[in-house]
């Protein structure tokens, strides 16, 4: 009864990790140093989760973007926008708060206590709007405009940027795989300090990859204001006391802004609440004021 | 029913396109450049290429 008790009380832990797991579940990979190359590799996942991590059983949808783009074939993805389109429709950045997997090691390394942690970051109303210049510049522009004779092209965002694939497939199938490791240099030594930095700013700071620099977070932001899954506040009910914002990781005032393209859904200000003025769409006081209405 | 459409319209509208998106992808065999990609080691995103 208490475990039940303590999982219920970490349920978004426990959708994390299960879902992590689930999404990287090719034990052989990590076994034989290789990737997956089965059939669950021409679907995506919802979440930043690089496609040559040992354990992925299926592609990232940033990516998959860039690699369409790359193809000489096509300059449109209709298959990775649609799925970009159906999913922020449906979760907006439900997905960055409980199935992300680089969200979840964003989260577990901001548990590591005995380091002051910054809850206000200095210039946080610009920078939160450079994750947008890496979805447009990284992932949508160079992959289409630098080609090469054969007019492919190559994926940037992943190549010099993304933390998730060093970490989640570059240490690892280095550390694996023998012929791999012989053709390390500057560019695996750029994405490790990348990492790095991201990995030490994470601690002192709650997620800061999702606040500024996350193309898929920018992509699923869009959709936050208009998600099926949103929150909702009765202004009646509400005192204005701020518990929400407090209780807010991102520190977002939600009382005011209850669907903010920066919110990832996590839901603690839901429970902060004491007079219950805010609540998801998906709750059962919505669906009973619905058959009421 | 209509309740719920009327709150979420936007949001099932772009859902709805999502989903016919998605088709038209399938349908120009996109889906066969995700898994070439996806299948391979990814040389530039392990740090390599």
């Amino acid at each position: 009864m208490e475990l039940i008790h303590k999982l219920r009380k970490n349920i978004r832990l426990v959708v994390q990790i299960c879902f992590t797991a689930l999404t990287n579940g090719y034990i052989n990979g990590y076994l034989q140093g290789t990737i997956y190359r089965g059939t669950g590799k021409k679907f995506c996942v919802p979440g930043l989760n690089c496609y040559s991590c040992p354990g992925a059983v299926g592609a990232c949808p940033i990516g998959s973007l860039q690699a369409v783009l790359n193809s000489s074939q096509y300059k449109f993805s209709f298959y990775i926008i649609g799925f970009l389109m159906a999913v922020g429709a449906f979760f907006g950045r439900f997905v960055c708060g409980w199935l992300c997997p680089f969200g979840l090691v964003q989260d577990l390394l901001h548990k590591i206590p005995g380091v002051r942690k910054i809850r206000k970051v200095p210039g946080d109303r610009y920078l939160k709007y450079l994750k947008y210049v890496v979805l447009i510049v990284f992932v949508i522009v160079l992959p289409l405009t630098i080609v090469n004779v054969a007019g492919g092209g190559t994926p940037w965002f992943c190549k010099l940027i993304c933390p998730a694939g060093t970490l989640l497939g570059g240490i690892p199938l280095t550390i694996l795989n023998p012929t791999l490791r012989s053709g390390l240099g500057f560019l695996f030594s750029w994405k490790v300090l990348v990492l790095i930095i991201i990995v030490v700013l994470s601690i002192k700071i709650y997620r800061p990859f999702c606040r500024y620099l996350c193309p898929l977070g920018a992509a699923y932001s869009l959709f936050n204001p208009i998600a099926l899954y949103r929150f909702e506040i009765d202004k009646d009910t509400c005192t204005g006391c701020r518990a929400c914002q407090k209780a807010c990781p991102m520190d977002l005032p939600v009382h005011e802004t209850p669907n903010s393209m920066e919110c990832i859904r996590c839901g603690k200000c839901l429970k902060s609440c004491k007079n219950h003025s805010l609540k998801s769409t998906f709750s059962r006081q919505n669906a009973e004021k619905g058959k009421e209405d | 029913m209509n309740k719920f459409i009327k709150r979420n319209y936007a949001g099932l509208m772009v859902f709805s396109l999502g989903i016919a998106f998605i088709a038209v992808g399938v349908y120009r065999v996109e889906i066969g450049t995700v898994f070439m990609k996806a299948a391979a080691i990814c040389l530039e995103c392990i740090g390599i290429g």
